[in-house]
């Protein structure tokens, strides 16, 4: 059987005598979204940091593709194929929004050792930069300075950024808080359209945006992982009622 | 990140009304490059200008010829650090280590008799940055004030270093035999060569460094500045980014060094006290670390305040602090703070 395109095995995190994430093992197949839920505090948002590597594990393994990353620092976990939406946007603010997805073309591309030319006007990046901004439907704010941009807009900028890096993994944390109805349409619509690209791994509390979108989904209880399923087996777990869902949301 | 929002939309705004951009016009802008087109070079015109006519309209005195030497030569060396502080973030305090260490290159080769040009200035420059290099292999590992406090160590270890060495005249420093030679002619005694020698240097390293900002390389360093970890996340380390930027700004101090140990024919540890590197980081903070402009305008207002002062006044130092302290409150803290429109 072949390698999961990600395959996390017996990963774990402690705080102190507090395990944040305990022994968490799941799988992400190529084009598929596994959704990961849980209530605040289930160490979704850890466990996020440990696959990327902005956390450092205790225990268990991360692998893509069959390659073992554990150990390895972000920027090279980046290179091999991870990409990462944080739970707050994570942008360059004094760039352009053109500027920020441009440098995310350049770092795919390579070649950042260059030192006479102006990085400003080369085609080669923006004008990938700019079919990105349009994807998620920010294009014409391309010129707006990153900093000025409203929260959503942000949020969207970000989610260019990272396709710009073109990654195998997607790991979005939380990519429609303070989202409007309009926008988590749109967002949907969106993910929609790319996720045969991609694997994508989503945290998110939008139950409606979830059931519409992941093919599995992950619940994670006090670090635990308790059910992993497709949306009527966790709409009908009994243990995640308890844990998380209200009837309300399943309604 | 303060005072967000802004009630008006940015200018830049109206350039696309409809979405329908030529690329050519994209422009991505940002704190080093925030101003484009002919505006952007209309400062460092200005300057260069002023100081290219200057000799010729009132400073042409064998003592202002000098004293504008000096400022232009520690304005080379505040480029430099402009380049770090503004551009990669990193506000060092040991950059008189490599003024010094191209300085005290002058001293060293004259006392082995080499006082051509054409190899001491290039090994100024090598030295200056070797030793930015391998330090940097070391500090550029630590943040904030880990950074500052190490650089400074550095520093001072360069001094004592330097006031140690009987051979090169130690606490009372080493009279150079004669002034470097360029290409075996002794111009640079000429006080006006000279300061044209400076000139023309500081604007090729202004121009230079201009260049690297806006590079590819300019752009990570700078993005690396304010938000490393969003690099990291797309594949790139800032560390060999900064180490590049910390060498350069290391070569770029040690051939200011080089032209200071000039300046006097002379060479002592004063040229690498760290009061030399904290004056260095108060000029580019005074003049706006936010563009490389300021390093220049910071050196030349502190060298001829200070100057006008110590000329006019027995306690001029005691209107001397103060007096810095306001033109950094009256500037706003440009020092760290984000520049949208110039």
């Amino acid at each position: 059987m072949p390698d999961p395109l990600l395959h996390l095995v017996g990963l774990t995190k402690r705080y102190g005598g507090l395990v944040v994430v305990d022994d968490v093992s799941l799988s992400l197949e190529s084009g598929e979204i596994h959704a990961l839920i849980g209530p605040n505090g289930a160490g979704k948002s850890t466990l996020i940091g440990l696959i990327s590597g902005t956390v450092a594990s205790d225990g268990g393994s991360v692998r893509l593709d069959g390659r073992d990353l554990t150990g390895l620092p972000l920027h090279r976990r980046a290179r091999l194929g991870l990409g990462q939406c944080f739970q707050v946007s994570s942008i360059i603010p004094d760039f352009s929004a053109l500027e920020n997805v441009a440098l995310a073309v350049q770092a795919r591309l390579g070649r950042s050792f260059r030192f006479f030319r102006a990085v400003r006007d080369e085609p080669a990046f923006n004008r990938p930069a700019l079919g990105f901004l349009n994807d998620v439907g920010l294009q014409e704010r391309a010129n707006v300075p990153a900093m000025m941009l409203s929260h959503g807009e942000a949020r969207q900028l970000e989610l260019a950024v990272v396709l710009a890096q073109q990654p195998r993994v997607l790991l979005l944390d939380e990519p429609l808080a303070g989202a409007g109805a309009e926008e988590t349409a749109h967002f949907v619509k969106l993910l929609n359209r790319i996720r045969h690209h991609f694997g994508i791994l989503l945290i998110e509390h939008d139950m409606q945006a979830v059931f519409a979108l992941a093919d599995r989904i992950s619940v994670l209880a006090q670090g635990r992982l308790i059910a992993t399923g497709d949306a009527a087996s966790i709409r009908a777990h009994a243990e995640v009622r308890a844990a998380y869902l209200g009837e309300d949301e399943l309604a | 990140m303060t005072e967000l929002s802004m009630p008006t939309k940015p200018a830049l705004e109206s350039q696309a009304p409809d979405g329908a951009m030529p690329a050519t016009r994209i422009n991505a802008s940002s704190r080093f490059c925030a101003t484009t087109g002919p505006a952007k070079w209309l400062l460092p015109l200005l300057l260069l200008s002023a100081l290219t006519i200057a000799p010729f309209i009132g400073a042409g005195s064998a003592f202002m010829l000098s004293l504008l030497a000096r400022a232009m030569i520690l304005a080379i060396a505040a480029l430099g650090l402009s380049m770090l502080v503004g551009g990669a973030g990193l506000a060092s305090l040991g950059q008189a280590a490599m003024l010094g260490i191209g300085a005290y290159s002058v001293a060293i080769l004259d006392l082995n008799g080499i006082t051509e040009g054409a190899a001491v200035f290039p090994v100024a420059i090598l030295a200056g940055g070797l030793f930015a290099f391998l330090t940097g292999l070391v500090v550029l590992r630590t943040n904030g004030i880990a950074f500052i406090m190490i650089t400074l160590a550095f520093g001072q270890m360069t001094y004592f270093l330097a006031s140690s060495v009987s051979s090169l005249g130690g606490d009372d420093g080493y009279t150079l035999y004669g002034r470097t030679l360029l290409f075996g002619s002794k111009v640079l005694r000429d006080r006006l060569v000279f300061y044209f020698v400076c000139l023309g240097t500081m604007a090729t390293v202004w121009m230079i460094l201009a260049a690297l900002l806006e590079s590819r390389f300019g752009r990570v360093l700078r993005a690396a500045r304010q938000n490393p970890i969003r690099v990291q996340a797309l594949g790139l380390s800032p560390y060999p980014f900064r180490l590049l930027a910390y060498t350069v700004s290391g070569a770029v101090a040690g051939l200011a060094g080089g032209l200071l140990a000039n300046a006097t024919a002379f060479v002592s540890p004063a040229a690498l006290s760290w009061g030399r590197s904290a004056e260095l980081l108060f000029m580019v903070i005074l003049g706006g670390s936010g563009r490389l402009a300021g390093a220049v305008i910071g050196a030349l207002v502190m060298v001829l305040l200070e100057e006008i002062l110590a000329e006019n006044l027995t306690y001029w130092r005691l209107l001397y602090g103060p007096l810095l302290v306001a033109i950094v409150l009256i500037r706003g803290g440009e020092f760290g703070r984000r520049k949208r429109h110039a």
